[in-house]
């Protein structure tokens, strides 16, 4: 975010002689780093800092709508996030808790390294927290991967019988970067359970997508209630990849826990990729000498937005993976 | 964070002709600058032609409205006239105007900064007010969109119009855009006011600022999420406020309205802080009770945070959200009266000078007052319930955004304009528009409160013929109001080509901006300038040489601390 | 230049302390990070131990403490600026007034909505919406 500003090289002969530079107000010459609006490395610094805390701020609101969505759901269905939360796998949940707790470690580790001016030590603690990112996303990828081909996803395909292979495609297709809405969604004729229409994916025109809007919720809690007609092509009692179109204490609604959790994961998913762009460039220029003990801003700010990374996690862990 | 490799002032004596503007030439110049007065610039062209469009759309509504039924569009076009029109006035026009176009231009110099805190960060925030704007053009052309500027879902996830999605992304990125002004604003005013400059001696121009800035950084990130959310909802079906798969409607609304009730105090406080400016000068009079007004632009960013739900009373939201918010809705009557009253004994036994700017105050005074008042109808339960999107509401934000908020800000433009080109306006042609304005606006929306009182409801097509007369009345206002400010962009393109060179300080000014050349050289000031108490007009006098006031510091009776001794005007 | 930059080098960590900032010794990093590995397994471990409604405050009271940890010493915030500070917990409280306001609100209106009991759900149906969808919900179910 920095670049260091080419200067006249007649600075000294204007100002003479300088003190301590923290204490002065022409310090331009002495810091190669000061931009030309600030009057010394002190108050570049603090300015830094106070913009990224208030970037942070606008993280946590930005997440914190989320976590306000979430409390709505839950606080209307409590049994269904306790329910669906059996779903998602503690060990693995608990283990990225772990991996991005060590790679902010590392990262602190980096801006000490930093502030000490030891240029080697810093690149390594940078890639080591590169590869904590790194490590998290893959065990997100298992975690999302078997979810996906077990069709706990969000929305009408929740309801679909993981049996139906092409149910199953139809689901992981959705979770991919999707087209825009189709004209016409098929609804496939052996699932009786997504009676619930597409309402995105359908055009106005189409007036089922209006009169069915208020069968819709029935539709899905008769997925819940009864087993045959929630999976048809599955006999209850068959053998299936996930077992929870047949589990009788099923509440409805449960696609909803998998929308929020999709959608704070998700999101947390891009912020961890945004940190690993950020890490990587700090890299290039640790690598370059370019950060000494006077200045290692971009050190410090790229670290605050990592341990605000894992701070979201912190809270993610336990308000998905520990509540039942 | 941000540093450019540019020539240090101190070395670069500047020629006597040596301004921002004639700094360094060419296009490439501007597109690269981080000199925050040419963003700014680039911001208040942008912000005006964005106006210019919404006026368009503005008129064109008003024109389909002439008659009940089609007068000469259909329903749907109707549709995304309005939406449009909304959509780029709130988040393309009011949003940027005050603080993105002229804070930036004018914050770092009432400092005594040399540029805000990020300047790199400050040119990224115009660009993304030029991707969003960008995709809220593009929308227009892959089908436009009917939703309302509110995007309320379930609609907005239903509604065939194929704009939606770039229009949400465009203005999820005008977001940004937006947050990204306020961090460098509230870094600016913390970490670079000169020595000297302590905080009860900052104009209130920023102390609103600052204010709004804190809005921006803690709302709008909501939005951000919201409109994510929504576009998830569309593309994916996710359902967290679709009701048919057990969503909640309400909750998007809740989420909207956490910004979009903020982002109306967005508009309306640095246009209270331009009037405080404006008052203040044209009247050569210390602004009375400094500290209220200052802390009562505080309290309304406060106080904005608590009322979201008022827009939510017929929405479902439950009995008892809805008095709570409806009590806390009255309370921000209190900052805002505190504000008038302060102006109004500022005004009092002031020496007025009655030019554009001072013009513009009072407008913004009487209309800020009707909008003000109108607000406690609304905020009032019962009374809302029947009057909720009508007319009435409409009448009664257009007194608050366009009739506080915008007028505020071209009042504010008339004040700077001298500073900004170094040119001075037709002041007789610029009297004689305001007042077509202020003739206008009444006529068109005054009328709509009683359009709305009578139940016609907000966004209709079509109507009763007993409503038509009101209708065209109506119209026909907007239709002056529209001349009066083609006469205002007539003569402020003329006083660019021929107007008079413009004094350093035309007005009597003293706060900062107004000691600096007009106009600004590159670094603000060519030496750090004294800062006194910036009301204090005790020491402004007229200078016959100049044609226009400068501040004598022979006359202060205390010297400023902490300044070179060679300020001397 | 290089001359210069040479110079400040030797300004700032000639007593092993940077020019700006706070240095925080790695000791104090280390164990806050055993702090936090040993607090999530403890939460992992809670979740096994059935209090009833009290799991999910337990947890979320870990998560604070976590936070705080993370907040306080990884990222500095116990030495910075206090202003840094009420940055931070300023926009936390006003995340939390906004979950507090709309869970009120929710949870006001939520007797109303479908809460997944499908006579429930049918009951509403009925009082809100008589006719067809109830009817053939009905005649489904």
């Amino acid at each position: 975010m920095t670049q260091i500003s080419a200067q006249p090289s007649d600075q000294h002969g204007a100002h003479g002689s300088h003190g301590h530079g923290g204490h002065d107000d022409h310090g331009h010459s002495q810091y190669p780093f000061l931009a030309h609006h600030f009057a010394t490395p002190a108050q570049q610094f603090d300015s830094g800092k106070l913009g990224m805390w208030l970037f942070l701020a606008t993280e946590v609101l930005f997440f914190g709508a989320l976590f306000v969505a979430y409390a709505v759901l839950r606080a209307r269905s409590p049994e269904v996030f306790s329910f669906a939360s059996h779903y998602l796998d503690t060990m693995l949940g608990g283990l990225n808790t772990c991996v991005l707790i060590l790679s902010s470690l590392t990262m602190a580790l980096g801006v000490y390294f930093a502030q000490r001016g030891k240029k080697t030590a810093l690149v390594v603690c940078l890639w080591l927290t590169m590869a904590g990112a790194a490590g998290f996303l893959v065990i997100k990828y298992f975690e999302y991967e078997h979810k996906i081909h077990a069709n706990l996803v969000w929305g009408p395909r929740f309801y679909i019988p993981p049996a139906d292979a092409a149910g199953s495609e139809e689901a992981i297709l959705l979770s991919k970067a999707p087209e825009p809405p189709p004209a016409a969604v098929p609804v496939p004729a052996s699932a009786a359970a997504p009676a619930v229409p597409m309402i995105g994916a359908l055009p106005a025109a189409d007036a089922s997508a209006i009169a069915p809007a208020s069968v819709g919720p029935s539709g899905l809690k008769m997925a819940a209630v009864d087993p045959a007609l929630a999976t048809p092509s599955v006999p209850p009692g068959t053998e299936s990849e996930s077992l929870h179109l047949e589990d009788a204490s099923m509440p409805p609604g449960v696609h909803q826990f998998f929308a929020i959790y999709y959608a704070m994961t998700g999101l947390h998913g891009v912020h961890v990729v945004v940190g690993m762009i950020v890490i990587g460039w700090l890299i290039i220029r640790a690598s370059r000498g370019e950060f000494t003990s006077n200045y290692y801003t971009p050190v410090d700010l790229g670290g605050l937005y990592w341990h605000i990374v894992d701070l979201v996690w912190i809270f993610l862990f336990p308000l998905f993976y520990l509540i039942h | 964070m941000t540093t450019i490799g540019i020539r240090d002032p101190h070395t670069l004596a500047p020629a006597a002709e040596d301004n921002y503007i004639t700094h360094t030439k060419g296009f490439l110049s501007w597109i690269v600058t981080l000199d925050h007065k040419r963003i700014g610039v680039m911001y208040m062209v942008a912000v005006l032609l964005s106006f210019l469009l919404g006026g368009i759309f503005a008129l064109l509504l008003r024109t389909e409205l002439l008659t009940p039924g089609r007068t000469f569009v259909d329903a749907d076009t109707y549709n995304q006239f309005f939406t449009l029109h909304g959509a780029i006035m709130v988040f393309l026009v009011i949003i940027p105007s005050i603080p993105a176009a002229l804070g930036n231009f004018v914050l770092p110099i009432m400092l005594g900064a040399k540029d805000v805190a990020f300047p790199r960060l400050n040119l990224f925030s115009f660009y993304l007010w030029l991707l969003g704007a960008g995709c809220t053009l593009l929308s227009l052309a892959m089908g436009g969109f009917d939703t309302g500027w509110t995007f309320y879902t379930p609609y907005s996830t239903t509604t065939t119009t194929g704009g939606v999605i770039p229009v949400i992304v465009g203005v999820f990125i005008l977001g940004f855009s937006s947050i990204f002004t306020g961090m460098n604003f509230i870094v600016t005013i913390h970490a670079l006011r000169p020595k000297g400059m302590t905080w009860f001696r900052m104009p209130l121009f920023l102390w609103a600022l600052y204010s709004t800035a804190i809005i921006q950084v803690l709302a709008t990130p909501v939005l951000a999420i919201t409109l994510g959310l929504l576009v998830v909802e569309r593309v994916l079906n996710v359902g967290i406020f679709n009701p048919s798969m057990g969503g909640d409607p309400v909750l998007y609304q809740h989420f909207f309205w956490f910004y979009s009730h903020p982002a109306v105090y967005i508009m309306i406080v640095p246009a209270m802080g331009i009037v405080s400016e404006l008052i203040a000068v044209h009247a050569h009079r210390h602004i009375f009770g400094y500290r209220f007004i200052a802390f009562s632009s505080i309290a309304i960013a406060m106080f904005s945070f608590l009322v979201w739900g008022h827009h939510m009373f017929t929405s479902g939201q439950s009995a008892l959200m809805n008095t709570i918010f409806s009590a806390i809705s009255f309370s921000v009557a209190i900052p805002s009266a505190v504000k008038v009253f302060n102006w109004l004994a500022t005004l009092y036994k002031g020496s007025i000078s009655l030019n554009t700017p001072m013009l513009y105050a009072l407008s913004f005074l009487v209309l800020f007052t009707i909008g003000g008042l109108t607000g406690l109808h609304l905020a009032t339960l019962s009374t809302d319930v029947h009057l909720h999107d009508t007319y009435f509401v409409v009448a009664h934000f257009h007194y608050v955004m366009m009739g506080s908020a915008l007028i505020a800000m071209i009042g504010g433009l008339h004040h700077w304009w001298p500073k900004m080109t170094g040119r001075m306006y037709n002041e007789k042609l610029g009297m004689i528009a305001c007042t077509i304005v202020f003739i206008g606006f009444n006529l068109t929306f005054f009328t709509q409160f009683m359009l709305g009182s009578h139940g016609m409801p907000r966004r209709y097509y079509d109507y009763q013929p007993e409503f038509q007369i009101y209708h065209v009345i109506s119209t026909i206002g907007s239709y002056i109001m529209a001349f009066g400010f083609l006469m205002t962009a007539g003569y402020l393109i003329q006083s660019l080509i021929s107007g008079a060179k413009a004094p350093a300080n035309p007005w009597g000014g003293r706060s900062l901006e107004w000691q600096c050349a007009s106009p600004p050289p590159h670094d603000n000031f060519k030496e750090q300038p004294r800062v006194g108490d910036c009301y204090d007009f005790s020491i402004v006098r007229w200078d016959e040489s100049q044609k226009g006031y400068v501040v004598d510091r022979s006359l202060d009776p205390e010297l400023d601390e902490g300044a070179p001794q060679t300020a001397k005007a | 230049m290089a001359h210069n930059a040479h110079t400040t080098a030797g300004h700032g960590s000639h007593d092993g302390h940077p020019l700006v900032g706070h240095l925080v010794p790695i000791s104090t990093l280390v164990s806050t990070a055993l702090a936090l590995l040993v607090l999530t397994v403890i939460t992992v471990a809670v979740r096994y131990i059935d209090v009833g409604e009290f799991n999910i405050w337990i947890a979320i009271g870990i998560a604070v403490v976590k936070a705080t940890l993370v907040a306080l010493f990884f990222m500095h915030l116990r030495w910075d600026r206090p202003f840094n500070l009420l940055v931070f917990v300023g926009c936390i409280a006003f995340v939390v007034l906004m979950m507090v306001f709309c869970i009120m609100d929710t949870s006001q209106y939520r007797k109303d909505m479908y809460t997944g009991n499908p006579s429930a759900a049918q009951e509403t149906l009925e009082k809100y919406a008589p006719g067809a969808p109830v009817a053939r919900f009905k005649s489904n179910g």
